[in-house]
């Protein structure tokens, strides 16, 4: 599989990472050979075969619904990097 | 730096009869890393005083005071398990002034059972790499040659235990960074079966992968950490509802008749022929006492790093989109709009092989290309678990290597991100199966340790332990120390 820049553009966009045009180039180098590589997994015939998601046989893991104490509003805000009255300050969202 | 080369079990014997207090071992273990630290690198943060401070409250407790397991022991934690108060940065940038305001469990555990914290331990950017050379922040050498990596992602906190600076570290292994690099460093790294540890409180990687284990100087150690974290944690669901048996008395030093398979695909094409060797004289030494070892074959070990780098990088590129600059870490200055701040706090606070994988797993799950890569990788996951599931049938453990080669040298392979992730052939199909596996010194190769990995069936940490032991005391390589 041939990675150009324009898809690691694409796939920057969704990760919400921006790049610079050295960083795409080595990206896209980089990406298509581990690709290529990844193609190996096309040697197996896996029709039929159960996917492995999660390798213990725990499904949904339920507890009583019954309130507790969480934390106080103070601690949550500790690390954040703007604030504002109790909530955590960005940018407008919608002009 | 001889109290620090002692077994847990036989410091806490002299504790107990009073000839040692807790501050001897905290101050041997902070002489240690100045003296060592500045050519090792091991620590992205000492804390001397919450050490000396804990030592002083431990050591003025009352005499008939219940005390912990590990009373006393100074330990070095990862960076990527939250200490409250203590900075946590995974080795980001991104994270660089993260204070979190809780512990993680296995560390709430650690100190309950009266461990001190000495401080935070380097690694790979978010835990992603082999050689710890991805760390925003530092270098760590390997002790025993420090022109060498001590492995990934756990390099820290097995170049720690190796230099003699701390009795014990946690590590966390997703794909071998517990046993790798504890195999480089010649010391004893133990990943338990996924969901035998909580991983409450240890940022996240790929949560289907992640588990914390102890690195330490000898089995027995190893036995008495696991003992300590291990076990069913309400906040992580993950966390398996499995008994936790007794470890240390596991350690009968007897493997009489124990079935050990040897998987072909694991001495096969790039093995160092050295590292190979020391394996063979390893399987020897089992048989001579008195185990039975069997070649076996596990057909799809071949396919276990493509397998892992999809699903590994798909549930990274998810796991860290919570890295939004919104609550915690780096924020860009003066975004416009919200997702520019998205965009560029993201940019500037991730290193390159944390951004390389983010892409690869966007990449594989994204529209149309879902089913061909993420969803075929899932199914030879089941294909690599079911090699495990065949061979438990007739045998107790699986014996190979831990790494096809020792340690090598720094800047060797940071240029190449396959090459890199081909080392970890020998750990990751493991990691995939969710087996438990050890790594125990087996010797030197050019006077490079080399590790011999035994893997067990999933919760038999016991057997695991057992067989470890048992060749550890018939054998000189864990007293072997490197010169620094």
């Amino acid at each position: 599989m041939d990675i150009t820049v324009r898809d690691v553009e694409h796939v920057a966009q969704l990760a919400r990472l921006e790049l610079s045009d050295r960083e795409k180039e080595l990206f896209a180098g980089q990406l298509g050979a581990i690709l290529r590589y990844i193609e190996k997994l096309n040697e197996l015939d896996t029709d039929g075969v159960e996917p492995t998601s999660h390798v213990l046989p725990i499904s949904n893991v339920m507890r009583d619904d019954e309130p507790r104490p969480s934390w106080p509003l103070d601690k949550v805000l500790e690390n954040a990097p703007d604030k504002e009255d109790g909530q955590f300050r960005v940018p407008a969202v919608l002009e | 730096m001889s109290l620090l080369r002692m077994r847990l079990p036989e410091l806490r014997d002299r504790l107990a009869r009073g000839e040692l207090r807790v501050a001897d071992l905290v101050d041997a273990s902070l002489r240690r890393i100045r003296e060592t630290e500045e050519k090792i690198g091991a620590f992205l943060l000492v804390d001397e005083e919450g050490a000396r401070r804990e030592a002083e409250r431990l050591d003025s407790l009352p005499a008939d005071a219940p005390r912990g397991p590990l009373f006393g022991m100074p330990a070095g934690i990862k960076d990527n398990m939250v200490t409250e108060g203590l900075v946590t940065t995974c080795a980001s940038r991104f994270l660089a002034n993260y204070r979190p305001i809780y512990d993680a469990t296995a560390v709430r555990k650690l100190k309950e059972a009266q461990t001190v914290t000495v401080g935070k331990l380097n690694m790979d950017e978010f835990a992603m790499g082999s050689s710890t050379e991805n760390s925003a922040f530092k270098l760590t050498r390997n002790p025993w040659d420090t022109e060498r990596v001590p492995g990934g992602s756990s390099g820290g906190s097995a170049a720690a235990v190796a230099a003699g600076q701390v009795l014990f570290a946690l590590g966390s292994d997703t794909g071998g960074s517990i046993r790798q690099p504890a195999a480089y460093c010649g010391v004893v790294g133990l990943k338990p079966t996924y969901g035998r540890v909580s991983r409450y409180g240890l940022v996240a990687f790929a949560s289907s992968l992640d588990q914390i284990g102890p690195i330490t100087r000898n089995v027995e150690d190893a036995a008495c950490v696991l003992q300590a974290i291990a076990g069913h944690d309400p906040l992580d669901s993950t966390s398996a509802a499995v008994d936790v048996p007794d470890y240390p008395s596991a350690l009968t030093g007897d493997v009489r008749g124990l079935r050990i398979a040897v998987p072909r695909e694991y001495l096969g094409e790039g093995i160092d022929p050295q590292v190979k060797a020391r394996v063979l004289e390893a399987l020897k030494k089992f048989e001579s006492l008195g185990a039975t070892v069997e070649e076996v074959s596990m057909p799809h070990t071949d396919y276990a790093v493509a397998t892992y780098y999809i699903l590994a990088s798909s549930e990274a590129s998810s796991n860290l989109a919570r890295f939004d600059g919104v609550r915690y870490g780096v924020r860009a200055e003066d975004a416009g709009s919200l997702a520019e701040l998205y965009l560029r706090s993201r940019s500037e606070g991730f290193g390159p092989e944390v951004k390389r994988r983010i892409m690869l797993g966007t990449y594989a799950l994204s529209s149309g290309y879902y089913d061909a890569y993420y969803k075929k990788a899932q199914k030879v996951r089941t294909l690599i678990k079911r090699d495990f599931d065949r061979v438990f049938e007739s045998f107790d453990v699986i014996a190979g290597p831990t790494a096809p080669t020792t340690a090598f040298r720094i800047g060797e392979k940071v240029g190449d991100p396959l090459t890199m992730y081909l080392n970890d052939i020998c750990t990751i199909p493991v990691s995939l199966a969710g087996a438990p596996a050890i790594s125990v010194p087996c010797g030197l190769a050019d006077g490079l340790p080399v590790g011999l990995q035994i893997i067990g069936k999933p919760f038999d940490e016991a057997t695991v332990l057992r067989a470890a032991h048992a060749y550890e005391q018939a054998t000189e390589h864990h007293r072997l120390q490197p010169a620094l």
